[in-house]
């Protein structure tokens, strides 16, 4: 078997999500190569070849796959798939964005977000919001794969020596232009591969109270997450929310603060190894799952906290 | 303009699921069915572009049961104008309908219509795949704005800002598009009776698979489905201090 990782990246770094879906590969076993599109990657394509376990680098550096479009990608990914029986990306808005565009090219039902190698053809996925678990079979003769990150270790980062390889680009297809980013700038840890998640929900009341948190967070290193309720409310951007459909975490210590615990939210952040809920109300569904439960004022309890740390 | 609204019919979002005990499947008998809540933000976008002039028409079409009409219909009350139901009676959550099948009868249908702009959910709830508009994109050829948290329509001109892992991105796509929606796009409206009334007149056509050419044999084998592990709840805490000692000496996390 041959399996073909679509690296996550921003043409300077590998993104982390990228390694533990290298790490769902080894689970699979075989051949791994990393495809790094992009433009001017030539730093990402040398981190990637630095990574243990991989036998070769395939680079596509165009000035139209800069912001790495599904558009672009996609060819790219079908055009590369006969060398393959896998195709992996991580299941981060940047694989689920991609990756179907190429699966349906290549005539192929992918398998989203799974959460374990039961076989090379069979895979378990979390479905309905996580409230069950399917185990699939696919019949497909080319496997494409989004991979949820926080069930599969990561290599080393270091220690290979793989090959890198160019792959000539065709003409851009300019279906989309990007006009702008923006993104949260950040000192803090990143979310989803953060030891610990300090995260805050409605209870919080607003912007300006989200400052108790991020001194709790800064404290203990952590990253800052967020129920929906605290992003609809525009206490936090959105790229802090943590569930279903904002990103999925698995810290060894979350923190839970003023948030009653929807199952959207729950299943974005219940494989954390210790779960600590801070919330007044003492029927929060939170609790349930919670190891340690503080039934308390969080503007007492959390300065309090973050005080005697 | 002519907007295609693709929408599914799914448990509804508060109903607390069960898997069936031989692990077959999830439960679905004498279970409330909703709409997609991803489905109701991508239909309240294309009735705002209809109500703000951008928009003529709105379709909206679904592949399910018999059944499905009731979610067509709920998609008229909110303001479609004619409904697409594509019958079939394999499974529309897990090991039938999948999101490659959706996309090949979709873009049957579109070749169709003609619309020039197609709205739809980033997900649905029940299998969670989040794929159908980025392969019908593909199929197509179209340009794709998924995770949408913003929509702008100026002529020709399709401005969209996405909600990626990072933050925001904004971009300019070539027209016709498919978006997919996220949850911060809009709040939907809820029906109102004389609406859901009107609703009940407006066109609804039914079709089989087989007149658009497609089937619905999985690829994807259910071998199971299980309930995930539970957690237990743990313990609760009096105080902060007590709380402190637990997490360093019992848990040994901080």
């Amino acid at each position: 078997m041959s399996i073909l990782i679509v690296a996550e990246h921003d043409n300077t770094n590998i993104k982390s999500a990228t390694l533990s879906t290298i790490g769902a590969a080894m689970q699979i076993g075989g051949d791994i190569d990393i495809l790094v599109a992009g433009s001017n990657c030539d730093e990402a394509a040398s981190a990637a070849a630095q990574i243990a376990g991989i036998s070769k680098i395939i680079k596509a550096d165009a000035p139209h796959l800069e912001h790495q479009s599904a558009e672009e990608l996609a060819p790219i990914i079908v055009d590369l798939a006969s060398n393959y029986s896998h195709i992996l990306t991580p299941a981060t808005t940047f694989g689920k964005n991609i990756l179907p565009r190429a699966a349906a090219l290549l005539d192929v039902q992918q398998i989203s977000d799974i959460i374990s190698v039961e076989s090379p053809d069979t895979f378990k996925r979390p479905v309905y919001a996580g409230n069950a678990i399917a185990t699939v079979r696919s019949s497909d003769s080319i496997k494409l794969i989004t991979v949820r990150t926080t069930t599969f270790d990561a290599p080393n980062a270091s220690g290979g020596n793989a090959s890198v390889e160019d792959y000539s680009v065709g003409k851009a297809l300019n279906l989309s232009k990007f006009v702008k980013q923006e993104f949260s700038v950040s000192e803090r840890p990143e979310l989803t591969s953060a030891k610990i998640v300090v995260s805050g929900g409605r209870g919080v009341g607003s912007k300006e109270n989200f400052k108790i948190i991020e001194a709790l967070a800064d404290k203990l290193g952590a990253a800052i997450g967020a129920s929906r309720a605290a992003v609809d409310a525009e206490f936090v951007p959105n790229d802090y929310q943590v569930g279903q459909t904002g990103k999925i975490v698995a810290p060894d210590l979350y923190i839970a603060i003023g948030i009653s615990g929807a199952i959207q939210h729950l299943a974005g952040m219940k494989d954390s190894k210790v779960i600590v809920a801070i919330n007044k109300d003492e029927d929060a569904p939170i609790f349930s799952i919670a190891d340690y439960g503080l039934v308390a004022d969080l503007f007492d309890v959390v300065p309090e906290l973050e005080g005697k740390l | 303009m002519k907007i295609f609204v693709p929408i599914k019919r799914v448990v509804d979002y508060n109903v607390k699921i069960r898997v069936k005990s031989d692990g077959s499947a999830v439960e679905l008998a004498n279970v409330k069915m909703s709409i997609n809540p991803f489905d109701e933000i991508a239909i309240e976008e294309a009735v705002r572009l209809k109500e703000s002039g951008k928009a003529s028409e709105i379709i909206v079409v679904t592949i399910g049961p018999e059944k499905a009409q009731e979610q067509i219909r709920t998609a008229m009350a909110i303001g479609a104008d004619r409904g697409i139901l594509v019958k079939t009676d394999a499974p529309i959550d897990l090991g039938g309908v999948e999101p490659l099948g959706v996309a090949k009868t979709l873009k049957a249908l579109i070749e169709k219509e003609k619309p020039d702009l197609v709205i739809m959910g980033k997900q649905s709830i029940d299998d969670d795949s989040n794929q159908s508009g980025q392969m019908l994109a593909a199929l197509l050829g179209w340009a794709q704005g998924t995770f949408a948290s913003k929509l702008d329509i100026d002529g020709d001109k399709i401005t969209v800002t996405r909600e990626v892992d990072g933050g925001l991105e904004t971009l300019e796509l070539s027209s016709p598009a498919i978006i997919t929606t996220d949850l911060r796009l809009n709040e939907p409206r809820y029906a109102k009776l004389p609406d859901i009334m009107k609703a009940k007149k407006k066109q609804l056509d039914i079709i089989e698979p087989s007149e658009l050419g497609v089937d619905y044999t999985a690829r994807l084998e259910i071998i199971n489905v299980s309930e995930p592990e539970q957690r237990s709840a743990g313990i609760k805490v009096a105080s902060v201090d007590a709380l402190i000692d637990k997490l360093k000496n019992e848990a040994k996390v901080i």
